[in-house]
């Protein structure tokens, strides 16, 4: 990349900086386009989350409030369940990154340490199990669910989640794995290492920031699940999860958009900070990650 | 593949039983969780399976009575039509957008470049849910954003206007929120592929003579095409998980203008206890999706063959 940014560079001093400047209008132009298309619903959201109600229900919104007030975050908090579907959300995620974690390393030392037969027919059904169509699951999982006495229960969602986290937690770890040289963990045998004290020893703080992306990202895919949340808690409402609450927040709230925009901030905020604290990963590495995944 | 403990083990080696402990609870989820229920969809989409046999569960086979049933109802013909068509139309404008949003990063300074890339990275950790509660604030009939906007530029006939009672308008915001919110991964993906393109090949072919579309036609797409179509045939599948969106906003409303496949499905089994009816529509779901999937398996073993 640097040798690129060089010569371009070069080729740039070359011409004069007026010419230059109005050559790159539209790029700017259509970069300025970009961004306000970006960020102008994200924007909207807050400044109506803090802006009197008045305000919101004015024929003339004004772009920036003039007014600011933290009325609908109270009125968001203190609705009905509020505090307990947070920590719903925050128990069933947990849960299933957790699982989801325990278990694939098991799986990804397996697959990138071991030689075994039938590791590729198992990588192989890894990747299919990426791609399983889980909006076209939900009828069986539904049925199943009822059958077993799981309906309305917070284990289920688990599971759920677990499993549609598990595939992409593989291939990472496999990939962070794969990339930590053995030999670190022969040399610890040697020194008189078993090979379980080996991995946790030399490899496992290696492999932590392997551990934190990938944890992160399937925090933010169980975070946000809607589906499986909306079908298979029907009755118990005290086991629904912010996700389906932020959906019923208008049918609750009626046409109180401040406080609907306030929710869907409170919401929203945790995967954003999740994000832009990874945005190094997202842009280089998990790209990548996300594209075998 | 079953654990096999060889009896003769290999010298210095123990017998192989450790890594098939260690993938023992993957395998176990993914027998339990993925493939029994989908097992178990496929043999409801081959009984008679409504509320009554929900409850006594003694479901009678009935062959491929559903899916007749099914492919001989003219609304279903309808959905499917609607399905492709609501594929195509995202598809097509999240990769022209993605493309020329990629093409323009890899132009920018270093700043604009940063800026452009953190404002698409927070586009895509807005939470589906979230975002599509901000769209339909957006475009809210009588004090959304977007209304207000429009009669001030003098288009009086959006005053009040109610988006999401009617058809077109519904399906075309569906669009704009999946495209939105679509865009920034595809983006940042062409941009990451588009940086390994030598710039070497720019300069001989512009010393050549070649335009900016000849370039880009001749040089930069034949090298990018690889990700290029892993990311279409991604784009495809995920068109389908469109399902929350439509959920959320219209429920497939209003009439039928926004049912798409996933949604179809859902409609027969969970309000209309059709379970058999909705799970045949949801093997035919997979079916055409499956098309798509072993592009998308090939493109991917091609580039990461060696991997696996």
């Amino acid at each position: 990349m640097t040798p690129t940014r060089t010569t371009r560079t070069a080729r740039k001093a070359r011409t004069t900086a007026p010419r230059r400047a109005l050559r790159r209008l539209p790029l700017r132009a259509a970069a300025t386009l970009t961004v306000v298309i970006c960020l102008f619903p994200v924007y909207w959201m807050l400044a109506t989350a803090f802006r009197p109600s008045r305000d919101i229900q004015s024929y003339d919104p004004r772009l920036i409030p003039q007014e600011w007030t933290l009325d609908h975050f109270r009125t968001a908090v203190q609705a009905d369940g509020f505090a307990l579907f947070w920590r719903n959300s925050v128990l069933v995620t947990l849960g299933a990154v957790l699982l989801a974690l325990i278990v694939a390393l098991g799986a990804a030392y397996a697959v990138a340490r071991l030689r075994w037969r039938g590791r590729r027919q198992f990588m192989l059904a890894v990747f299919i199990a990426q791609m399983a169509p889980w909006e076209s699951l939900i009828i069986p999982v539904y049925i199943i669910s009822r059958d077993t006495n799981m309906l309305d229960r917070l284990p289920t969602l688990t599971l759920v989640y677990f499993m549609i986290t598990l595939p992409f937690t593989v291939v990472v770890l496999r990939g962070f794995i794969a990339g930590i040289p053995p030999e670190l963990e022969e040399a610890a045998q040697v020194d008189g290492c078993t090979r379980v004290g080996a991995f946790r020893r030399i490899a496992f703080p290696l492999l932590a920031p392997g551990l934190m992306a990938t944890s992160l990202f399937g925090f933010i895919t169980a975070w946000n699940e809607f589906t499986y949340a909306n079908f298979l808690i029907i009755k118990q409402q005290d086991s629904r999860t912010l996700p389906v609450w932020l959906s019923s927040f208008q049918t609750t709230f009626g046409t109180d958009w401040g406080a609907t925009m306030a929710a869907s901030t409170l919401f929203a905020l945790p995967a954003l900070v999740v994000f832009l604290a990874l945005q190094r990963h997202v842009t280089s590495g998990l790209t990548a990650g996300g594209v075998k995944g | 593949m079953p654990a096999r403990p060889s009896r003769r083990p290999l010298r210095g080696r123990r017998p192989t039983l450790g890594p098939y402990l260690l993938i023992a609870p993957a395998v176990l989820g993914m027998l339990y969780l993925l493939l029994y229920p989908f097992g178990r969809a496929l043999l409801i989409s081959l009984q008679d399976f409504r509320l009554r046999e929900l409850i006594r569960g003694d479901a009678e086979f009935v062959g491929l009575r559903n899916y007749q049933t099914l492919l001989s109802d003219p609304r279903f013909w309808d959905v499917v039509r609607r399905t492709f068509l609501f594929m195509a139309v995202n598809v097509a404008a999240i990769m022209i957008l993605a493309t020329l949003v990629a093409l323009m990063i890899e132009r920018l300074g270093r700043a604009g470049r940063a800026v452009v890339l953190s404002s698409l990275v927070l586009v895509w950790a807005v939470p589906v849910v979230a975002a599509t509660t901000v769209f339909q604030w957006l475009f809210h009939s009588e004090f959304g954003i977007v209304n207000e906007t429009l009669t001030d530029l003098g288009l009086d006939s959006f005053e009040g206007y109610t988006w999401l009672a009617d058809g077109r308008a519904a399906f075309a915001i569906l669009v704009a929120l999946i495209v939105w919110q679509s865009v920034p991964f595809a983006a940042i993906t062409l941009y990451s592929a588009l940086t390994t393109v030598p710039e070497e090949l720019y300069e001989s072919a512009r010393l050549d003579g070649a335009g900016a579309w000849t370039l880009f036609r001749s040089v930069t797409f034949p090298l990018v095409r690889p990700l290029f179509m892993l990311v279409l045939s991604l784009e495809v599948i995920w068109t389908f998980k469109a399902f929350v969106q439509i959920w959320v906003m219209t429920r497939g409303g209003p009439g039928d203008a926004t049912t798409i496949l996933p949604v179809y499905a859902v409609q027969t089994a969970l309000a209309n206890q059709r379970y058999d009816l909705g799970s045949a529509a949801s093997m035919v779901t997979v079916l055409l999706m499956s098309g798509v999937l072993v592009l998308y398996f090939r493109q991917l073993f091609r580039q990461e063959g060696d991997q696996l």
